[in-house]
């Protein structure tokens, strides 16, 4: 176990390596500079102020030079300076908008979870009827639905129409003042759109995964033998069926993992709540390299670790797994 | 084996049809494909002409839609949007396919290192969001529908090659296949007859629901100004700009919204249909 | 301050400063009311600001907050004229080479130092320092000497007579206590900063917003309104959706939500809304390189062609007018007697015909050499309004037999891969009208190279000539002459079919009282906007 786990450590740096460079190649190579989108058609920036630019942000320097530095620095958990004008460290602005993302994301996995697997499991035991039919009706509209179009439709209806709920953002204005309660309801208040869209647009993949896997097991030899058994339907469902069909959830739960830090910059921009997705962006739009750069690499860290994560669960759940299993999706 | 073929056919379009939901869908499906192949003759109006003198006119005999802000109409808008709608998810989910379906059988019939190393490209591509490589794309080439066609296409085939992959290993080491390998069949050979013809039913699946996520994808894309450039009419470019009229011009944003949530919906369920049809441990018990 | 930057991605009607002339204040009158203490304004935006630290910030958003921070030593007043800020008033030497402020007295940092010519001369250093990354070194190049004989003088001497020096002296005025010695760019003031303005920062929640307080001891006294909340609200829909529900107090308004939008009862009670001219304008630039274009016949002809009433109608619904040159209707240097060339396909075609191009196959496009007459218009994505003027001009060019194609390309490569490397045939964009009309980087011929912004090529001697002349000089009337002159040649030269200035459409909550539409816009006055007690909600 030990070995494996170190085995898949070690595979993660030539894939870390070859993510950096590729991601460096992508965002040099993509036309402009960061120094272009600040000064460009600006008439008071003259040749000799975008060199002083270029030189600041050490873009002068050939592109195995800045990936070198960038590097070094990386080893040494540096992710350098933004090169937007505030030049701030890239992880203190990871770091802004981390906690918003990640309990937004966490909510509406808890809401997925809490909802999809009932879903699917009501779906599988209900197969081929109504209720079967019209759940696989409701979880796909959830995805078919565009998101921010859903978003902008009951922000007018209960913002604007009905006033019953906030438009956007995360507080009231001067919330501050009152008292931990209702801080609680404005926040909730704000949140109840958003997040009631997301759960909707994310119910499908794992309540059609729960099904499956749970029609799989009920076909299976000995949720028969428990049946001819004479044990109640309920017991066959809840106690031996559903404690197997549940171990692909885990995996789901796992390949999550990366999910939770990134934001649908979409999403983050309708509802004005400032997370991750809005930030990785603007980063790219204004070429900022090492913002892109940092907040690419954490991503595939924690995707990375999120995989071996879900393998290490899978094969803790069913110890039937032999390591190194390809999943399939 | 023909017989076989077509004993196989007749039961997977019994259980298909059997299925009302994927039957509905599939019938969307087709009617949006004639109604966007005979747009010409259905509408009297040009996609593109503008007649700023005549903009925002609400649904009328004249404009089943309305009008937009420069004066076209929505309908007929509509119905060309839904050409290049379908043919994004089409042709971006045929690269998607290819590609996949290539990768896949490689790694997984050959196995070894070039599978290692396959996989772990694969790996590498999972790790980046794809809406970053799209976006670095997109402002590497200019933007045009064929481009976003081909990104769509180039950032979502590591799925389907992780499912042909699996699909290969299991029916590698079955006994036809490996009597087919002792008599001396070549690769191609054992590739085409043997192993694919058993990847296609997974792999159809999966390219039906990627048509529908394609159509999703570009409406992002063109929500964030960088899908189909107008003024090509695309479903998610209609949407997008009608998103400023939303309590106005309401149906500059309903339709097309609604739109896309039927068809991609209508897409999902024959997908599911056709799955549920081929998977032999999903025949009805009925 | 910015002469005549290009109208970036972010439109401009969601700029409220630098407006110009009031038409119509659309208020179902409330009685002023007591001005009273107290409240606050939320003013939503698109951006974040990037810095608080105005020499290193280039963003709109930036510029915004940081005007209420901040002051420089001249500012213009409401009727676009130069005015004493932090400087009580200067003197121009006869030769027209030194410049001497005399800086107000009493003025305090919001820390309570004192301000003094020491924090002049230490912006004015830190800003032609070449360690610093700013754009905005440009103008203080041109000194040649700069001294503080006492703290409240401030002198500058110029190598020549430059009429744009004044104006830019208005850059917002550094505290030189908090920042001698130290490396400006990893400056904590950038988040935190200290200004000598109407307002300081209080809290600035990443993402979300920005609350600035008033500051009580600000020199033109204490600011009515208490708190300036800037709410950072990415999608315009959805800031439209918040001002309706109340969350926002002021935005920019597009045409659309002007004429159709808001025009309930409901919401003129709730809302006063202001209309007057933006400070840009839209145009049709051609590559006077090319060929096609070289010939100016063809560019009388395309703009004779172009039907601009039409266009401000279709893309404004005529919340915009006709624009001839590069001023602003109404404004010193706009001269009303230069009218180019109006719409007339006939006339497009005679002089078509004289230039060489005519119908030979058919097909209703002209030919000339065997090639016919076809080019395409380049424009940046994501600006709808530019697009939609595209497609206008497309239709009516297919008339006069002239095909046009559209493409949208994304900024970054709009200007890498096709403006700094002239591979382009017409591009469709905008600029800024700066309050200075000094137009040298846009028109000059020096300005033709790479990377700089008479990117169409234009050279005309007696335009340079004049250009300079109207640089050199403080004399109001002798650059009055030059620019009226310079608007005759460009309407008849063509270079650009200039298309339509647009109305800037700010709309303000109606609980707001003191405000004075003014050809500086409405912001001018802001410090005086008040909120009568009973009304008051924040």
């Amino acid at each position: 176990m030990l070995s494996y786990l170190a085995k898949r450590l070690l595979l993660m740096i030539p894939l870390l390596v070859g993510i950096t460079i590729i991601t460096f190649g992508v965002i040099h190579l993509a036309p402009g500079e960061p120094v272009e989108m600040q000064v460009a058609m600006n008439p008071k920036v003259s040749a000799e102020a975008r060199e002083r630019l270029r030189k600041f942000y050490e873009l002068d320097k050939p592109l195995h030079v800045q990936y070198g530095k960038w590097v070094s620095r990386l080893v040494r958990l540096d992710f350098g300076r933004s090169f937007a004008p505030d030049g701030r460290p890239v992880i203190t602005k990871i770091r802004e908008r981390l906690p918003v993302t990640i309990s937004l994301n966490l909510i509406v996995l808890i809401l997925e979870f809490a909802l999809a697997i009932p879903i699917g499991v009501m779906a599988a035991t209900h197969r081929d009827g109504p209720l079967d039919r019209w759940t696989t009706v409701f979880v796909f509209l959830g995805f078919a639905t565009p998101l921010f179009w859903l978003s902008l439709i009951l922000m007018y209806l209960f913002g604007v129409k009905l006033g019953w709920l906030p438009i956007s953002g995360l507080h009231s204005l001067g919330y501050e003042v009152h008292g931990l309660w209702w801080q609680v309801g404005d926040l909730t208040k704000h949140l109840v759109i958003p997040i009631s869209v997301a759960t909707f647009g994310s119910l499908a993949g794992l309540s059609r995964y729960m099904r499956t896997g749970m029609i799989e097991v009920l076909g299976q030899d000995y949720i028969m033998t428990a049946r001819a058994k004479g044990l109640p339907e309920r017991v066959v469902i809840y106690r031996h069926a559903l404690r197997n069909a549940l171990l692909p959830a885990i995996t789901i739960l796992g390949l999550s993992v990366p999910g939770l830090i990134g934001g649908s910059v979409i999403f983050e921009s309708i509802f004005a709540i400032p997370g991750m997705g809005k930030l990785f962006m603007d980063g790219v739009m204004a070429r900022d390299y090492p913002l892109v750069m940092g907040v690419l690499v954490i991503g595939a860290v924690l995707t990375l670790l999120g995989n071996l994560l879900a393998d290490l669960a899978y094969a803790v759940a069913d110890p039937r797994i032999r390591h190194g299993r390809e999943r399939a999706l | 084996m023909t017989r076989r073929d077509s004993y196989l056919q007749d039961v997977v379009w019994r259980r298909f049809r059997a299925n009302r939901f994927a039957m509905a869908g599939g019938m969307v499906v087709v009617a949006l494909f004639v109604l966007s192949i005979l747009a010409p003759f259905i509408t009297p109006y040009e996609p593109n002409s503008l007649d700023a003198y005549h903009v925002l006119l609400p649904p009328s005999f004249a404009h089943w839609f309305g009008t937009d802000e420069v004066g076209r109409d929505v309908f007929t808008r509509m119905l060309y949007g839904a050409q290049i709608s379908l043919k994004v998810g089409f042709v971006a989910i045929g690269i998607a396919t290819l590609i996949g379906t290539v990768v896949g059988l490689v790694a997984g019939y050959y196995g070894g290192w070039l599978d290692s190393l396959l996989m772990r490209f694969v790996d590498i591509m999972f790790c980046f969001p794809t809406f970053f490589l799209i976006l670095a794309v997109i402002a590497l080439l200019e933007p045009s529908i064929w481009y976003i066609m081909l990104i769509i296409g180039l950032t979502g085939w590591m799925g389907v090659a992780r499912l042909v992959r699996a699909e290969v290993l299991s029916i590698r080491e079955r006994d036809y296949v490996l009597a087919a390998r002792v008599i001396g069949c070549s690769d191609l050979r054992i590739i085409f007859r043997h192993i694919l013809p058993n990847a296609v039913g997974p792999v159809l699946v999966y390219a039906t629901l990627g048509i529908a996520g394609a159509i999703l994808t570009e409406s992002s894309l063109s929500f964030l100004g960088i899908g189909v450039p107008p003024p090509t009419p695309s479903w998610g470019n209609i949407l997008a700009s009608g998103k400023e009229f939303l309590e106005f011009a309401w149906w500059l944003f309903l339709f097309p919204g609604l739109a896309i949530m039927v068809t991609v919906l209508s897409y999902y369920l024959v997908g599911e249909g056709i799955r549920d049809a081929i998977d032999p441990r999903f025949s009805s018990r009925r | 301050m910015n002469r005549c930057r290009l109208v970036c991605l972010v439109s401009l009607l969601f700029s409220l400063v630098a407006c110009h002339e009031e038409k119509q204040a659309s208020s179902s009158p409330r009685p002023p009311g007591k001005a009273s203490y107290g409240d606050a304004i939320v003013v939503g935006s698109i951006g974040e600001p990037s810095t608080l630290l105005p020499l290193l910030a280039s963003d709109s958003a930036s510029r915004d907050v940081a005007g209420e921070i901040y002051n420089g030593l001249v500012r213009y007043d409401k009727n676009l004229k130069l005015e004493g800020d932090l400087a009580e008033r200067w003197e121009i030497s006869r030769d027209g080479l030194t410049i001497t402020f005399h800086l107000r007295k009493g003025v305090k940092w919001h820390d309570g130092q004192p301000f003094t010519s020491r924090d002049v001369l230490y912006t004015y250093r830190i800003t032609i320092d070449p360690k610093t990354p700013t754009a905005y070194a440009e103008d203080f190049k041109q000194v040649k000497r700069a001294e503080a004989p006492d703290p409240f003088t401030f002198r500058v001497t110029y190598a020549k007579p430059f009429a744009p020096a004044l104006e830019s002296w208005g850059v917002a005025i550094l505290p030189a206590h908090l920042l001698e010695g130290k490396d400006i760019t990893k400056s904590e003031l950038a988040r935190q900063p200290v200004g000598t303005g109407p307002y300081r920062i209080k809290e600035w929640v990443a993402g979300q917003k920005l609350v600035l307080e008033s500051n009580h001891d600000y020199y033109e006294g204490r600011p009515y309104i208490d708190r300036y909340v800037y709410r950072i609200i990415p999608d315009t829909a959805t800031m439209y959706m918040e001002l309706k529900a109340g969350g926002l107090d002021m935005m920019g308004l597009t045409p659309v939500q002007y004429q159709r939008q808001t025009t309930t009862n409901e919401f003129l009670s709730r809302f006063n809304k202001y209309r007057y001219p933006a400070s840009a304008y839209t145009y049709l630039g051609y590559n006077l390189r090319h060929p096609l274009f070289s010939d100016r016949r063809v560019r009388q002809a395309l703009t004779s062609a172009i039907n601009k009433d039409e266009i401000v109608q279709g893309v404004q619904l005529g919340m915009g007018q006709v624009a001839h040159g590069p001023y602003k209707p109404g404004t010193w240097p706009y001269n009303p007697k230069v009218k180019d060339f109006p719409y007339d396909p006939a006339r497009a075609r005679v002089l078509l015909a004289e230039a060489g191009w005519r119908e030979r196959n058919g097909d209703g496009i002209l030919v000339k050499d065997g090639k016919p007459f076809s080019f395409t218009i380049l424009t940046n994505q994501g600006n709808d309004q530019r697009l939609k003027c595209a497609l206008i001009i497309q239709q009516r060019l297919k008339k006069v037999g002239i095909e046009v194609k559209i493409r949208t390309i994304e900024w970054a490569s709009f200007l890498k891969n096709f403006i700094d490397k002239g591979d382009f045939q017409a591009v469709l964009l905008g600029w800024t009208i700066g309050q200075d009309p000094d137009l040298y980087d846009v028109w000059h011929s020096s300005k033709t190279g790479p990377k700089e912004l008479n990117f169409v090529g234009y050279k005309n001697a007696e335009m340079d000539r004049l250009i300079e002349r109207g640089r050199g000089t403080f004399d109001q009337e002798e650059r009055r002459r030059c620019y009226f002159r310079i608007q005759e040649i460009l309407a008849e030269d063509q270079p650009y079919t200039f298309l339509y200035v647009p109305d800037a459409l700010p709309v303000v909550s109606a609980r707001f009282r003191g405000i004075e539409p003014a050809p500086a816009g409405i912001m001018h006055n802001f410090i005086r906007w008040y909120v009568p007690k009973n009304e008051q909600v924040y």
